[in-house]
């Protein structure tokens, strides 16, 4: 046996400190692939991505001017079906809007036109202000007494005062930077829209 | 020293002595209480650390009793508050000491922060014990903030929204780690259940670790005092410093007094006004959480106020997080960016005075922005005052060492 602290002149120093590096590097790859199935744990699990299904909505009953709100994947989303003077208003508001064509803003590259729709008349948001997350309140009514007489109506968010437009566009003075979202979704039938399921390009279900 | 220890433990005989030849009680009691030296000159604002642990012990007990009625679960959780409230034998205390607990932990800890402002007890050599400090506020804000959303009203769950979604303005990664941090696609049940865990596990294991290092660090360099000098360089025949004084019995017993008028305060609150006007516990909170509706005027409770204002502040989402980000991580700094050639406030010029009654000026008042909507006026202010905030600090390095300051004294002010 011989003294650890005395170690004999022969002893092989470089040997040593590389079998130490060497440990310490494969404990390192070890530790780290050990924290996958911790962080992966994180993400949603089976269930809730089957809960995150497709969510097909009658609108055979919404008038115009109407709006419901109904939830998809937890997010609440928003549909509307706008009167056709909220249509021809969509163009009017473009210069106090600062994404006017949606260029920075999430859509799929079918809602990606002034009304943001497939159809016009009908238009689907997610209802979540892209700012931090709240719900856009609905303020429809051209000048509306809170918003100032030249409001023409859409969304107003009560958390931190973000506006949007009839499209979801969101006005310049916003706190939000981009328009609301525009999920994925597709027309089944004139009456049966569907939440979470892409139009081709065109629009056309 | 540890060995004039051995032998009079040796000399007792009995329990005492078999004890401490196997557990280091009186050598421990005689170098952190009996035979550690504090500075004697302490004042009001010394009371605020002891606090602030009392504040601890009380959060981790009533949190253990809380935690024996409480379901994390989305279906259950804001029931199950109710059932403590109204159904639980003394629960109602329970909880209430819980929920004040979390604000007067703010209070004191942010009044344990101005006192070291006011005497620069963040210089040399205690910038670690500083930086220790600030990870300890920040764990702190982590741990109030999942505690708050446990209780699932709709407050909970719509501050969860906008606090998780920040992290959804870091670029690239932000859309996929906000999802990752829910662990589904909206704020829910997982991202309850993960919350709870953090809240009662993980995190009160991270501040209990970062307040023995914050002592160890504090026992390591001594306390600084209100005039800013360093008692051990003065020190008498016994080799301890002639202005300290052993902090047992004399700064126990002080902290005592100052834990009984506390305990007034904190009582009076649990007592008359557990709510304390909807500051403490906010109204909306009174309702279950519900994804599908908002309520009217969402604000964090008082003590992220400031923060929020702030976020307010920026007409840009990702700017406006920074920004806000950035107001905490220059405590951090704080430490090199005063250049003064004194610590205490006492002795620095009308420059430094100026800038840190300005600096609390702005802190008030963006915490009181931040409770009220964005109106145009309050956004205009929030600007002007989130600016004078961080000038404070870009500022420092000038004005620190460019105005006329006093000679700080050989030995403590002391009035008997």
């Amino acid at each position: 046996m011989s003294d650890p602290d005395n170690l004999p002149d022969e002893a092989d120093t470089s040997r040593r400190k590389f079998l130490t590096a060497a440990t310490a590097a494969t404990a390192a790859v070890g530790g780290a692939f050990t924290l996958v199935p911790f962080i992966a744990s994180w993400r949603p699990s089976e269930r809730a991505r089957a809960l995150g299904a497709p969510l097909e909505i009658d609108i055979s009953k919404l008038e115009p001017g109407q709006m419901i709100t109904q939830s998809w994947r937890k997010q609440p989303v928003y549909v509307v079906r706008r009167t056709p003077e909220a249509v021809a208003g969509l163009a009017k508001v473009g210069p106090s809007l600062k994404d006017p064509q949606s260029d920075a803003s999430a859509q799929p590259v079918y809602a990606k036109n002034e009304a943001r729709s497939i159809k016009p008349e009908f238009l689907v948001l997610y209802a979540a202000c892209t700012h931090l997350g709240c719900l856009p309140k609905q303020y429809f009514t051209q000048g509306e007494p809170t918003l100032g007489a030249d409001w023409p109506g859409g969304f107003f968010c009560p958390c931190h005062g973000s506006r949007f437009d009839l499209a979801g566009r969101v006005f310049n003075g916003s706190p939000a930077s981009l328009n609301l979202a525009v999920p994925p979704h597709k027309f089944e039938s004139d009456t049966m829209l569907v939440i979470g399921l892409d139009a081709n390009a065109e629009g056309a279900a | 020293m540890a060995a004039a220890h051995d032998n009079d433990a040796a000399q007792k005989g009995g329990f005492r002595a078999w004890l401490n030849k196997r557990l280091p009680v009186d050598e421990f009691v005689e170098s952190q209480l009996t035979g550690y030296f504090a500075p004697k000159n302490f004042n009001l604002w010394y009371f605020f650390g002891a606090l602030a642990m009392l504040v601890f012990v009380i959060m981790i007990l009533s949190g253990i009793f809380l935690a024996m009625h409480y379901k994390p679960s989305e279906t259950a959780a804001f029931d199950s508050v109710e059932y403590i409230m109204r159904e639980v034998e003394w629960g109602w205390l329970i909880r209430y000491m819980h929920s004040t607990g979390a604000s007067f932990f703010f209070i004191v800890v942010y009044l344990h922060m101005f006192r070291a402002m006011l005497y620069g007890s963040y210089r040399e050599p205690r910038e670690l014990l500083w930086i220790l400090g600030v990870l300890l506020y920040l764990a702190l804000m982590a741990e109030a903030f999942m505690g708050y959303v446990l209780p699932w009203g709709n407050m909970s769950y719509w501050g969860a929204q906008v606090i998780v979604n920040l992290f959804g303005t870091i670029p690239v990664i932000g859309p996929g780690l906000v999802e990752w941090i829910r662990g589904d696609y909206g704020i829910a049940d997982s991202t309850l259940n993960r919350f709870f865990a953090l809240h009662v596990v993980a995190m009160p294991f991270a501040i209990a670790f970062l307040i023995l290092m914050h002592l160890v660090a504090l026992r390591q360099t001594g306390s600084n005092n209100p005039d800013g000098i360093e008692i051990k360089a003065k020190l008498g025949a016994n080799g301890k410093p002639v202005d300290g004084i052993p902090f047992h019995p004399y700064y126990t017993i002080k902290d005592l007094f100052g834990v009984g008028v506390f305990l007034l305060f904190f009582c009076g609150v649990i007592f008359f006004v557990p709510t304390f006007g909807g500051l403490f516990l906010e109204k909306p909170n009174f309702e279950a959480a519900n994804a599908l509706s908002t309520p009217d005027h969402i604000a964090p409770v008082w003590y992220f106020t400031a923060f929020f204002a702030m976020l307010r502040a920026v007409p840009d989402q990702q700017l406006g997080a920074l920004i806000m980000l950035l107001a905490i991580v220059v405590l951090f700094f704080l430490p090199w960016l005063d250049r003064s050639p004194v610590k205490s406030i006492r002795y620095k010029g009308w420059m430094s005075k100026t800038a840190l009654v300005l600096f609390v000026i702005s802190f008030i008042v963006l915490s009181y922005l931040g409770l009220k909507p964005a109106s145009d006026l309050y956004v205009i202010l929030a600007r002007i005052f989130t600016a004078i905030y961080f000038l404070y600090f870009i500022l420092m390095p000038w004005y620190t060492s460019v105005e006329k300051t006093k000679a700080a004294p050989e030995r403590v002010n002391y009035h008997a």
